[in-house]
């Protein structure tokens, strides 16, 4: 299968992969995905008090287009807001990667990860978690 | 040197010069139909098709008219099967085979299970080789054939078919083997082996693709198949359809050479093999799968564990090779063969096929571990689960969000 070029020049030049403290309190992880499904992708925010992203960073086990999938969604947190990361959607990431049919459920990994990061702010910071649309994939 | 790097010779081998030069007069002045039998265009064809079949009966030990020509193995394998089915019903309808089998032998088994036969699969040892108390506890008077591999085109493991064949041959079945992966590439005798039937293609020892073999033994025992394709009644009636001469010629000579040069060539795959395989299974957390004592020259099948296959070919694209991991399928199932090894769902898809061939020089496998080493080491950089293992986290005891 070909890949598209900007998911060849994500997984050759993956953005923002590292690790965030993620006992602080200003840091939300989000561990999605299973080893044996053949994808994993942790995703971290760090957030501003004034609910700004500053920062973001990923580590990724999975195909291509998993690790283009989380690299650009760390690309595109930093500078949102918590409510505009919320608005997130699987589908825009598809079509920035132009992702094929069976790729799908990249996307919607890496936005079940911006979620669950997003939760495990909240969490942290004594609000309730939001409740998630269960994805099926 | 040529990039990318060809290393996936179980899927397919580059047609040797020596053979497409055999081949090229028999798609030209010497165009004729072998079944033409008045007229010297048919005699020039069918004198090609007689010494290729002499060709090939040469390198698996067997007579010129024990040899069926068909389109692949994949046609042998069905022929075979079904064809024995269909021709010795009155005896049983019993057949047992391997889960670690290539689907033309598993699914045409499938197929049949459907028309009335019982099928036992049987497993495999964490080695991929079949446990024969096991096999031998399976047959049972109504047992008509026994249809086991001789190397695996995953892992390389070569069965025990000596032992299986007499098996077989003591509770009165016929043994057939899937050979596809071995002949041209280890010594096969068709009568020191025992094997009754065997299937075998053109295109994995450096001929060309569409043409195959099913060998069917015709003395102790006479073994006959009912034939699976109705026409003018080639191949002693039983494939039907005009030969495939160009393909047969060059299947013809490329057995010559593999008979001519196995020896030297197996050496000297193995030695290259064994030098990718050290060297990479030194990498920290990186497992050889299946019986590396009896296994095929030119195969190496490794899980790098922590790293995702198809993303590490993504990242070897210097390199052609294959791998265990299915995501590109709907099914997100890792390869069969290696889950029956007992290998967990990460691993299998972790792993990476090498498929060395007679093309295959040392400065290509310096240059493979070369690439793999870095790819590797790149992806566990990105991967959350080499962190985690390198914090001494157990992966298993983390509960997995499934999806």
């Amino acid at each position: 299968m070909a890949y598209s070029e900007k998911v060849i020049d994500h997984y050759n030049n993956p953005r923002n992969v590292g690790t965030l403290n993620k006992d602080s309190k200003f840091v939300g992880t989000g561990l999605v995905g299973a080893p044996e499904c053949g994808d994993v992708m942790r995703l971290q925010i760090e957030v501003s008090e004034d609910n700004v992203i500053t920062d973001a960073k990923f580590k990724t086990f999975g195909c291509g287009s998993a690790i283009a999938s989380s690299s650009l969604a760390t690309e595109w947190l930093k500078g949102k807001t918590i409510d505009e990361a919320l608005s997130i959607d699987n589908m825009d990431i598809v079509e920035e990667l132009a992702l094929p049919p069976v790729k799908i459920h990249c996307s919607v990994l890496a936005e079940d990860a911006i979620k669950s990061a997003i939760n495990d702010y909240r969490v942290k910071n004594g609000l309730e978690a939001i409740v998630l649309e269960k994805s099926h994939h | 040197m040529k990039q990318p790097i060809y290393l996936d010779n179980n899927a397919t081998t580059p047609l040797d010069p020596r053979v497409l030069e055999a081949m090229l007069p028999y798609f030209t002045e010497k165009f004729g139909n072998a079944a033409s039998r008045n007229h010297a265009f048919g005699w020039v064809a069918e004198e090609g098709v007689d010494y290729a079949r002499e060709q090939v009966a040469k390198l698996i030990g067997c007579t010129e008219k024990e040899i069926i020509f068909t389109s692949g193995a994949t046609e042998a394998d069905n022929l075979a099967i079904k064809g024995v089915f269909e021709m010795y019903k009155e005896k049983g309808n019993h057949i047992i085979t391997a889960v670690t089998e290539h689907k033309a032998v598993l699914d045409t088994c499938k197929h049949l299970e459907k028309n009335g036969a019982r099928v036992t699969y049987l497993g495999v040892k964490e080695d991929g080789l079949i446990d024969l108390a096991e096999l031998e506890a399976a047959m049972t008077p109504e047992t008509i054939l026994v249809s086991i591999m001789y190397g695996n085109n995953e892992i390389g493991v070569i069965q025990p078919v000596k032992e299986i064949a007499a098996i077989a041959h003591k509770h009165g079945a016929l043994f057939m083997t899937d050979a596809t992966q071995a002949v041209g590439k280890i010594p096969v005798d068709v009568n020191a082996d025992g094997i009754d039937l065997m299937a075998f293609s053109a295109h994995k020892m450096y001929g060309p693709k569409g043409v195959g073999v099913l060998y069917v033994r015709r003395k102790n025992p006479r073994v006959k198949v009912t034939a699976q394709m109705d026409g003018g009644g080639h191949e002693r009636g039983m494939r039907s359809g005009t030969l495939n001469v160009p393909g047969i010629v060059g299947l013809g000579k490329a057995c010559e050479l593999c008979r001519l040069e196995m020896e030297s060539e197996s050496i000297r795959l193995s030695a290259l093999r064994d030098k990718l395989e050290s060297t990479l299974n030194k990498m920290e957390e990186s497992y050889v799968n299946g019986n590396t004592q009896h296994r095929l020259p030119h195969v190496a099948n490794i899980s790098f564990k922590y790293v995702e296959g198809e993303g590490l070919m993504m990242a070897m694209s210097d390199l052609a090779v294959s791998s265990g991991s299915a995501c590109t399928s709907a099914s997100l199932e890792p390869s069969y063969v290696l889950k029956s090894l007992g290998l967990s769902d990460d691993l299998a898809h972790s792993s990476i096929r090498y498929g060395l061939g007679r093309f295959t020089t040392e400065a290509e496998i310096d240059q493979a571990i070369a690439v793999t080493e870095k790819a590797v080491n790149h992806l566990r950089e990105l991967s959350p689960l080499w962190e985690m293992f390198k914090e001494g986290i157990d992966l298993s005891k983390i509960e997995w969000a499934e999806h």
